[in-house]
């Protein structure tokens, strides 16, 4: 291939990914003096978590890490998501809409996480988002003034979900967490070990003082109603239906590792491997944030800044011996989360024969046949075939069969043909090494 | 400051302000549905955030764009099969 | 344990299936192992093109009658299998190509295979995705695609309801006069088949199979699919360079709607990993036949192996050389569609029938004479 096809662009240290973790990451590594390349499919940087239009209307902490990363010198490319990896940490990207490819000396995977989504009999439906959709969703300008909103699921994200939307004025009717109380309660009790989480809690629960929260409960199934949705709850006593527009489900977070298993990172418990540096099992790839299975914000900031440090070569500085116990206080919250909030065996028992699992392609839970591996099930039924390269089914598919999920090649996400031949012509071009 | 664009739904000319992400544009503008699934069930948009693929739209005569990650523009036209 | 089969099949992809559709219907009993899955292996990872090839006389009967067969059970064939008749448009860029699609046309009309020669403006009429300014093309209307698991799948449930036995999981390590050793203990029968693809020499050393790798991209639906399945009459030069990594413009429109995309070939041995060279390649190469197809989103990528002979004919019959040891190998990239030909024939030859085509051509002892 001697014809240019794609961008160039050699890194000290390529960062995946511009949400806490990944922003820590690339500004901890370009203040180090390292030529640092942040790629984060989104408009701006912020992930999920720091989502915005206006940076403004983000909280102090968002913004002055922001503002760190624009001082940092990291070059920050947005609208650039990576298609396609090399063992070698090349990277290929599709930068808006044009072929980019980054030569890194170490890759940071900061790539966040996805919303688990448990399926349960009519969570197809138009209006049954989960919760980080509708927060998304409200931070990109959707109206839900006056709509009928009921929250159902499991773990922290249901109580800044219910406040944003009791704030944007939706007719918040009910947030059920399915743990039982006492779950929820022992891990309210063990709030005192985290005052500042503890205060967060309560002021967000202040903002929807009014609205039912019900421990122990969880949505059975969900009907159209005309055009309405007809919720069926459960609380192991009773069943009873309510009406309401919008179902917001929070089933927890899953790891995104799509890019992580491409690369040939080995997992443990569905998140990357990890080392005390983040250093993953490939040399020179570490891995920050969700996708080691650390969820939350304060966590990720940490295991990013301990990432871009490692990363920039600085493993031995007191900074990552002072983070790394900073770490340690995170990762016990997140199990203390964990703990709390398995999802109860009923959720799974939703599932009936002609549950959809697979949305994209829309396989039933009958399809299925026990003693299936996911590639199996994936031939013989096309779940996990579709345009979503099964994130949405395979945490489910993958429960129900008991089965570690199937390899993945590039494209990591669907990428228009052009650009994938540019791409992987690029990648392979001895031009390349230099 | 936030100003109006119009984009064209199904043919119809809807105004919205230009900050939206096209999937708030049309749901706020009362489509609940934004697609057909392969057995031709109704689908929305559910993870916001461009993992799901269910707030797939045909925009400018492309079909297949998630609705989620295009910002609304002046004059964007929009196919929804819901 | 049950009695003593009559047959143990090793390979349950579309082959071993289908030898064990007809010997269940001869009345046999038959058992089916495999290390891994009913057509999990080469047979998932390959296009599902039924078409009739006329690169060699034997290779002509062995598919043609294997469409025939095909056609005379399309009226049992599940859903699943997606059957679709949509034609091989061979597609020609320059003169020199068409001179090659008409003596195609001549070959398939003299043996009753009807064709037809299409000129540049009816190529594009018949298949609009095509880019302007190609020479021509032969259609053979005949010709059809299927999902290739789903057709193992169906004929080994066949076969099932007709007594055969079907163990996945369970890897052959040893074939003996009679017996095979498995992950799972030993099985005994009358004759063993070795229906194993690529891994058919590491249980029969000797056997000419060498595995030959191939890319395949698949794109999400789109709206307006390619009508027909399309190849690239180049194809006929870069397919039978051995050597050489080579690709080829192929492309077929599946059940539902999506766009599959071929072909590349390579000798790289077991490395089963994207050769991100060859596939861009092989991109590229369908982006010069229909320009639109860079706008449409690819989904996944994938490679396989194919079971490659040095004559590009499969191994059909006895191995003289282990005592009731039968071979179904060898079918490289035409599995798919001489799967239904070679398991009637296999069966007919192990039952003493005189098959319906000549088996000679596909003999597995001209392996063993082309040693001497």
């Amino acid at each position: 291939m001697g014809d240019v096809r794609a961008g160039r662009l050699t890194a000290d240290v390529a960062v995946v990914g511009g949400g806490p973790a990944g922003i820590a990451a690339a500004a901890l590594a370009a203040e180090a003096g390292r030529r640092v390349v942040l790629l984060d499919a989104g408009p701006r940087p912020g992930g999920q978590v720091w989502r915005h239009t206006n940076r403004h209307t983000l909280p102090g902490l968002a913004r002055r890490w922001l503002e760190r990363l624009d001082r940092s010198g990291a070059d920050v490319r947005c609208g650039a998501q990576v298609v396609d990896a090399t063992a070698s940490l090349r990277l290929g990207v599709e930068h808006q809409g044009r072929p980019l490819v980054v030569e890194a000396g170490a890759v940071v995977l900061a790539t966040g996480a996805q919303e688990l989504f448990l399926p349960f009999p009519g969570w197809t439906l138009p209006g049954v988002t989960g919760v980080g959709g509708a927060q998304a969703l409200l931070k990109a300008g959707w109206e839900v003034r006056g709509k009928r909103v009921a929250i159902a699921g499991t773990g922290p994200l249901l109580l800044p979900v219910a406040a944003a939307l009791a704030t944007a004025g939706a007719d918040l009717r009910m947030v059920a967490e399915q743990a039982p109380a006492a779950a929820v309660r022992a891990f309210g009790a063990s709030l005192w070990r985290s005052p500042g989480r503890l205060l967060q809690g309560a002021a967000l629960r202040a903002r929807f003082a009014s609205v039912r929260y019900r421990w122990g409960t969880w949505v059975e199934r969900v009907d159209d109603q005309g055009g309405a949705l007809r919720v069926q709850w459960a609380d192991g006593r009773h069943r009873w239906a309510e009406p309401t527009d919008l179902l917001c489900t929070a089933g927890g977070l899953v790891p995104s590792t799509e890019l992580a298993r491409l690369l040939g990172c080995g997992l443990v418990g569905g998140a990357v491997a990890v080392d005390e540096l983040q250093q993953t099992s490939v040399p020179n790839a570490y891995a920050a944030g969700e996708p080691t299975g650390n969820t939350g914000m304060e966590a990720a900031l940490v295991e990013g800044a301990i990432a871009g440090l490692v990363a920039a070569g600085k493993r031995g500085s007191g900074a990552v011996r002072k983070l790394a116990v900073e770490r340690e206080s995170h990762r016990r919250f997140a199990a203390r989360v964990a703990q709390a909030f398995q999802p109860r065996p009923e959720l799974w028992d939703r599932i009936t024969g002609d549950t959809i699992l697979c949305r994209c392609e829309d396989v039933p839970a009958s399809a299925l046949s026990g003693g299936w591996s996911v590639r199996e099930a994936k031939l013989a039924t096309r779940a996990g075939m579709g345009s979503c390269q099964g994130r949405m089914c395979g945490p489910a598919v993958q429960h129900l069969l008991g089965s570690p999920p199937d390899t993945v090649r590039a494209p990591v996400v669907p990428t228009a043909l052009g650009e994938l031949a540019d791409l992987t012509a690029s990648l392979d071009s001895p031009q390349g090494a230099s | 400051m936030t100003k109006s664009v119009r984009i064209l739904v199904n043919g119809t000319s809807l105004e919205v302000a230009d900050d939206l992400s096209l999937a708030a544009a049309l749901l706020n503008a009362g489509h609940d549905a934004f697609r057909r699934s392969v057995t031709g069930g109704p689908r929305g948009p559910v993870c916001g955030m461009g993992t799901c693929f269910e707030c797939r739209v045909t925009v400018d005569g492309m079909p297949g764009k998630r609705a989620c990650l295009e910002p609304v523009r002046d004059g964007m036209q929009v196919m929804l099969d819901g | 344990m049950t009695t003593r089969p009559d047959a143990i099949i090793v390979g349950a992809g579309i082959v071993g299936a289908a030898c064990a559709y007809y010997l269940a219907r001869h009345g046999l009993q038959v058992t089916v192992v495999d290390s891994g899955f009913v057509g999990g292996g080469t047979t998932a990872a390959g296009m599902g093109h039924i078409v009739v090839m006329d690169d060699s006389e034997a290779q002509f009967a062995l598919t043609a009658w294997s469409q025939r067969l095909l056609d005379g059970l399309l009226h049992t064939v599940p859903e699943d299998v997606e059957f679709r008749r949509t034609g091989t448009l061979w597609v020609a860029e320059d003169e020199a190509q068409l001179d090659s699609a008409r003596r195609k046309l001549a070959f398939y009309t003299g043996r009753g295979i009807g064709a037809e020669l299409l000129d540049a403006a009816r190529l594009v009429e018949a298949e609009p995705r095509l880019r302007p300014g190609l020479a021509g093309g032969l259609l053979v209307p005949s010709d059809g695609v299927v999902y290739p698991p789903a057709v193992a799948r169906w004929l080994m449930r066949e076969a099932t309801l007709a007594g055969a036995t079907v163990r996945e999981g369970a890897g052959v390590t040893t074939l003996r006069p009679g017996s095979v050793d498995t992950s799972t203990g030993t099985l005994e029968a009358g004759c063993i088949i070795n229906a194993a693809g690529i891994s058919a020499p590491r249980l029969t050393p000797g056997l000419p199979v060498t595995p030959r790798k191939g890319h395949l991209a698949i794109t999400e639906r789109v709206p307006d699919p390619c009508r027909h399945q399309v190849i690239e009459l180049g194809y006929l030069h870069s397919a039978h360079t051995m050597n050489a990594a080579s690709v080829a413009f192929n492309v077929q429109p599946r059940a539902t709607g999506q766009l599959l995309i071929g072909s590349s070939r390579e000798l790289v041995g077991w490395d089963a990993s994207l050769n991100r060279d060859v596939l861009g390649r092989m991109l590229d190469r369908a982006i010069r036949f229909m320009p639109g197809l860079a706008r449409l989103p690819v989904i996944r990528t994938w490679t396989g192996f194919r079971p490659a002979t040095p004559d590009s004919l499969p191994l059909i019959g006895a191995w003289p050389a282990v005592d009731r040891l039968w071979i179904a190998a060898g079918h490289e990239g035409l599995g798919i569609t001489t799967a239904l030909g070679t398991g009637a024939m296999l069966a007919d030859l192990i039952v003493g029938r005189v098959p319906e085509i000549d088996p000679a051509p596909y003999a597995p002892d001209r392996a063993l004479e082309s040693m001497k």
